[in-house]
C-alpha cells in the first residue's frame, strides 16, 4: 500500500492540528491500523520517519495500534475473527463472509509538548 | 499530485493544464489548496470545548469553556497570571517543575481529505442524476475498448461522458472522443491512482449533464486504486482471460471493493488454457456478492447484460434526483399555500 503516502497525511493532520491547537512538538503518535486494511507496519515506521522531517512531529514516537479484522459469516451468522482477506470462516470454513473490521488507517491521538 | 498522495509534486496535469494545488516547501511542510476543508474537529460554537494559551513566558494552559451565542472566540483573555490551571495535566493534577504533557485526541482518518471530496463528488453527482462508475484493472486489461464499444452501443440510449486516468499522454481520451462522447483527460504524472480530489476538479471541466452516465478509467493498476473514494456509485473491476485465474487471490483489495467484475477478451479463450469456473470461485471467494460478467469488445459477448446492469444504474439514478426535485417542489407549493394564508390575515 502507499505507506509514504499515508505518512505524509497523517503528518498534514498532525500540522492541521499543530496550527489549530498551538502546539509546537509531538512527542508520541497513536495510530490505529487495521490488519486488513494493507498497510504494513514497519514501512510506515520508516515513511513515518522520513515524512516527519522538519514538522512538529519530528523525532515523535509512532505507536501503531493494530485493530483485529472482522467478518460477518453469513452462514454461521455470527461475528469472526480474520486473519485476512483471503481466509475462510475459522468456524465453518465458508467463503462466505463480509468484512466488518480491520480496514482502518486512523490518527488516534497525540501526545505534545 | 493527489491529496493523500506525495508521488508527483506539481504534476497532475488535467487536460495538459497544472493542477498545481499542492505543493511541498523546502522546509518540508506541506502547502494545499485554499478550499481544502478541513475537519470539523475545531470548534462547536455552543458546547464545552477547549482554548489553548500560550503566554508570552512560553507556558502553554488551558480550560475549558462555552460560548453564549455566536462564535466569539478572540474574547481578550484579560485573566492574567492569576488564572493558572494546574489541573489539567495527564493525571489531573501538576507536578512541580514537569512540563504539562497533554493528549490531544485526533480520531482522524488518514485518508479523511479524499473521503471528503469523495462525499462531495457523491453529492453532486445525486443532485444531478449521474451515474458514475469507477472502471479498475491492470493495465492492458481492455478497458479503454470496452469504453469505447459500451459508448457506441448506448448511443440514444444514454448520454456518456468520461474521465480517463492515466500518467501521461491523451490517448485514451482521444480515443473515447473518437466515439462523440465527452472526455477529460487527467494526467497524473507519478501518480498511481485518481483521487476525488482530482475528480472533483475533472467533473468542473466536464459538466456532465443531468441524468446521465459518467465513466471514470482509472490509472491501470490493481493495486492502488482500491482504496480511493471517488464519489462513483460503483467500482467495475476489469479482468482480462490473459491474466491468470488466480488475480482475484493475489490482489484481493481491489476484487472485495468491487460490486460487478468483467471477465474481458472472451474471443481469446480457445487459445488459452484459461479456467473461468476457477477464476469466478476465486472472485467469490473474496466477494460472495460481486456480479460477473463475460465480455468481449471484439464479439460483443456480455454486452446485453453490461448495458443493462448501466441502464438500471442510471435509471435510479435518475429516479432520486427526480424525487427530490418533486420532493423539493412539494415542499415549495406547501410554503406558498402558507404564506398566501398567512399574508390574507394581515
Amino acid at each position: 500500500m502507499h505507506e509514504m503516502s499515508l505518512a505524509e497525511s497523517v503528518v498534514q493532520i498532525i500540522e492541521d492540528y499543530a496550527r489549530r491547537e498551538g502546539f509546537a512538538r509531538v512527542k508520541t503518535v497513536w495510530l490505529e491500523i487495521g490488519s486488513l486494511s494493507g498497510v504494513e507496519n514497519e514501512a510506515m515506521r520508516f515513511c513515518f520517519d522520513a515524512a516527519s522531517r522538519s514538522s512538529p512531529a519530528e523525532g515523535a514516537r509512532l505507536e501503531i495500534v493494530e485493530l483485529p479484522g472482522t467478518a460477518w459469516c453469513m452462514k454461521c451468522s455470527e461475528s469472526v475473527a480474520l486473519g485476512s482477506r483471503q481466509d475462510p470462516c475459522p468456524r465453518c470454513g465458508s467463503y462466505q463472509l463480509q468484512v466488518t473490521g480491520g480496514t482502518e488507517m486512523r490518527v488516534k491521538e497525540l501526545e505534545v509538548d | 499530485m493527489c491529496t493523500t498522495c506525495g508521488c508527483g509534486k506539481g504534476e497532475v496535469k488535467i487536460e495538459g493544464q497544472e493542477h498545481g494545488d499542492w505543493h511541498r516547501h523546502e522546509d518540508g511542510t506541506a502547502h494545499s489548496h485554499p478550499h481544502t476543508h478541513e475537519g470539523d474537529h475545531a470548534h462547536d460554537p455552543g458546547g464545552e470545548h477547549l482554548h489553548i494559551h500560550r503566554h508570552e513566558d512560553g507556558t502553554v494552559h488551558s480550560h475549558p469553556h462555552t460560548h453564549e451565542g455566536d462564535h466569539a472566540h478572540d474574547h481578550g483573555h484579560a485573566h492574567g497570571h492569576e488564572h493558572l490551571h494546574y489541573g489539567l495535566g495527564p493525571a489531573g493534577a501538576h507536578a512541580p517543575g514537569l512540563s504539562q504533557e497533554r493528549m490531544v485526541r485526533i480520531e482522524q482518518d488518514i485518508l479523511g481529505k479524499n473521503n471528503e471530496y469523495a462525499s462531495a463528488n457523491r453529492r453532486t453527482f445525486a443532485e444531478r442524476g449521474i451515474f458514475a462508475v469507477n472502471l479498475v484493472s491492470s493495465p492492458g486489461s481492455g478497458k479503454t475498448a470496452l469504453l469505447c464499444r459500451t459508448i457506441e452501443a448506448l448511443k440514444g440510449r444514454a448520454s456518456v461522458s468520461v474521465i480517463e486516468g492515466d500518467q501521461q499522454t491523451a490517448h485514451d481520451a482521444d480515443r473515447i472522443r473518437a466515439t462523440g462522447a465527452r472526455a477529460v483527460q487527467i494526467n497524473t504524472g507519478k501518480g498511481c491512482h485518481l483521487d476525488a480530489h482530482m475528480v472533483g476538479h475533472a467533473l468542473e471541466r466536464l459538466a456532465p449533464p443531468d441524468d446521465s452516465v459518467l465513466m471514470i478509467e482509472n490509472v491501470g493498476n490493481l493495486v492502488c486504486p482500491s482504496s480511493f473514494d471517488l464519489g462513483e456509485a460503483h467500482k467495475v473491476v476489469i479482468l482480462a482471460v490473459t491474466e491468470g485465474e488466480d488475480k482475484p487471490l493475489k490482489y484481493p483489495d481491489m476484487f472485495a471493493a468491487a460490486d460487478v467484475m468483467l471477465l474481458n477478451k472472451t474471443d481469446l479463450l480457445p487459445y488459452l488454457g484459461f479456467n473461468v469456473p476457477l477464476c469466478i470461485e476465486y472472485a467469490r471467494r473474496i466477494n460472495p456478492g460481486i456480479r460477473v460478467i463475460l465480455t468481449s469488445s471484439i464479439t460483443g459477448e456480455g454486452f446485453g447484460e453490461w448495458l443493462d446492469w448501466i441502464a438500471a444504474g442510471a435509471k435510479a439514478a435518475s429516479g432520486r434526483r427526480t424525487e427530490t426535485v418533486d420532493a423539493l417542489r412539494r415542499r415549495i407549493a406547501e410554503l406558498e399555500s402558507q404564506l398566501s394564508a398567512l399574508s390574507g390575515r394581515s
